[in-house]
């Protein structure tokens, strides 16, 4: 089977719209275009409906009651919501908050906007496996601690948290556990009960839905979390998320909550691994000096980030023009400095610069993957001829001992 | 980011790519940049008694941008004096290939790279002519 090019390997960024989620969405944005909010003609009701239907799905997807979830323009605010709404209701109890350092922006400049309001925050340090340990949680919870904010599974490396373990020990001291869960919808079964979570982050996007919406959990049973809401307006959503309810991109993110949850049940998951396993292995098998960023072991299953020594990521992606994907390089970033998450990792700076992320997703073939392999392959091993670097270690040189000449 | 054509097609056909012998006399090598900083070239000149720049060689770790630096400036200077190859400013490189302003740095290392191979090239021939003949 023929490929068409180019071929779409960055599934952590988003995902291509499911055909399916189109056309559950396309009616409300023609015939079915009445405000949820009207209670007095059907054009409202219909509408109503669709959104109440949407609540159950992306509730069903995570253990929640529909009652939970809380609709949003994306994951962005709903790291907002929780994290700044959840600390201010709460701040009388103690200005404390725990996080890591290699958590999404959103949640990581929540908190930075939370200093200015006096709030104090640990940014937990990371192994060089990428994952949190909930001992190191437990070493940082004080009396003052308000709440923790640790991501399901991260969006550069895929690794994935143990967030039951987490859950349990902000549990037992009182602490409001917000978990980001955004790359890990559909891809690990999540169980907020069972997990003590007790604020979740969603977004339609990483999992085949649209952008510009999303979902905050906001647990109402033992122990009820309240919140301050960021934006004020009508009353909509229980009054923590004013504005007329856009009701197309519910559905969607409704319909993308059904498929995900499909997909862990259907064996999605195995195929989708399966082809990164193939990446990995054809590209191990053709190329030397490798390395894998973060646990292998507890990882995403769509998820590939590794080092190809030698040749800097940018050049690389340039040369592989028909795959999308990404990389760590400070020579792709506007600041450039490399990624800051395969930096608290405490990869070297010299591999984060040749770090590059593969995301495979729903619509990725074997055929796809067959290609990428031999496509990077043939561009790595021409950019290797080309580093002086490559060179050196070929002739013996440890780079180690070259007195370079930063700038 | 968006490219020029034509440093897409500096970095797709790079000119003069490889290695000349490091050891030879009428060879000035520079190595310049850092691994860490994620850019590194190495730029070779084979120079002639009358001071010309016979052949250019060089090998870049870095972004598109610094491989097409590279590239260009090897053709820049084939064929030409030493005076005109220290001469060259790296706003010549950066508007010849219209760098975006993030990538400007990479043809300063360029210029560099240019600056220190003439330098290597200087104290081989100062040592020779320091070395008495047999
Ligand atoms: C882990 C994580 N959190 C939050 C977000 C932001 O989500 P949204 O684009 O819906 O605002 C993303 C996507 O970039 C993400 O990967
Ligand atoms: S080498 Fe890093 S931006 Fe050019």
């Amino acid at each position: 089977m023929a490929v068409t090019l180019p071929i779409y390997l960055d599934n952590h960024a988003t995902t291509p719209l499911d055909p399916r989620v189109l056309d559950e969405m396309l009616p409300y944005l023609t015939q079915h275009f009445g405000n949820a909010a009207s209670r007095n003609h059907s054009f409202g009701w219909t509408a109503n409906e669709a959104v109440e239907r949407a609540r159950e799905q992306v509730a069903a997807l995570i253990g929640a009651d529909p009652k939970e979830i809380i609709f949003t323009s994306g994951a962005t605010e709903s790291d907002n919501l929780g994290i700044i709404g959840a600390a201010r209701f709460n701040s009388k109890k103690g200005k404390h908050i725990i996080t890591s350092k290699l958590e999404h922006k959103a949640v990581l400049d929540s908190c930075h906007a939370l200093e200015s309001e006096g709030f104090e925050i640990t940014f937990l340090d990371s192994d060089p496996d990428g994952i949190v340990k909930p001992a190191q949680v437990e070493a940082a919870i004080r009396p003052d601690t308000v709440l923790c904010a640790i991501m399901m599974a991260n969006n550069e490396i895929g690794t994935i948290n143990p967030i039951a373990e987490i859950g349990a020990v902000c549990r037992r001291h009182n602490v409001i556990f917000h978990v980001d869960a955004v790359q890990a919808l559909g891809r690990v079964a999540i169980d907020v009960t069972a997990m003590n979570v007790d604020l979740m982050a969603i977004s339609a996007h990483k999992m085949y839905g649209p952008k510009g919406i999303g979902a905050l959990y906001v647990r109402r049973g033992r122990p009820r979390i309240r919140l301050e809401p960021l934006i004020h307006g009508g009353g909509h959503e229980r009054g923590l998320r004013s504005g007329t309810l856009p009701v197309h991109q519910i559905v969607g993110l409704g319909a993308a909550a059904k498929y995900a949850l499909e997909a862990l049940q259907n064996g999605e998951n195995d195929r989708i691994r399966a082809l990164r396993d193939r990446l990995w292995e054809g590209l191990q098998k053709n190329l030397d000096h490798l390395y894998i960023n973060g646990s292998w072991e507890h990882r995403l299953p769509n998820n590939l980030n590794c080092s190809f020594a030698y040749v800097e990521g940018e050049a690389l992606m340039m040369g592989i023009k028909a795959i999308a994907c990404s990389s760590g390089s400070a020579c792709t970033s506007a600041s450039l400095e490399p990624s800051y998450v395969l930096r608290a990792l405490g990869v070297d700076v010299e591999l984060a610069h040749t770090s590059m992320r593969f995301g495979v997703g729903r619509f990725n073939t074997e055929e796809e993957i067959d290609f990428a392999i031999e496509l990077i392959t043939e561009k790595v091993r021409w950019l290797r001829q080309m580093s002086p670097l490559y060179e050196l270690v070929q002739e013996g040189v440890d780079l180690k001992t070259i007195q370079w000449a930063a700038h | 980011m968006a490219y020029s054509d034509k440093l897409i097609e500096h970095y797709e056909n790079p000119r003069n790519m490889g290695s000349l012998d490091k050891n030879a006399d009428d060879v000035g090598t520079g190595l310049v940049g850092a691994p860490a900083c994620g850019d590194v070239m190495k730029l070779q000149l084979k120079i002639n008694d009358d001071g010309i720049i016979e052949d250019a060689k060089f090998k870049t770790f870095g972004c598109g941008s610094a491989i097409a630096s590279s590239s260009l400036v090897t053709e820049m200077v084939k064929g030409k004096s030493i005076d005109f190859a220290e001469g060259i400013k790296n706003t010549m490189i950066a508007e010849e290939l219209a760098l975006p302003p993030v990538k400007i740095h990479c043809s300063v290392l360029a210029e560099d790279a240019i600056k220190a191979a003439i330098a290597d090239y200087r104290k081989k021939q100062a040592e020779r002519a320091a070395t008495p003949s047999e």
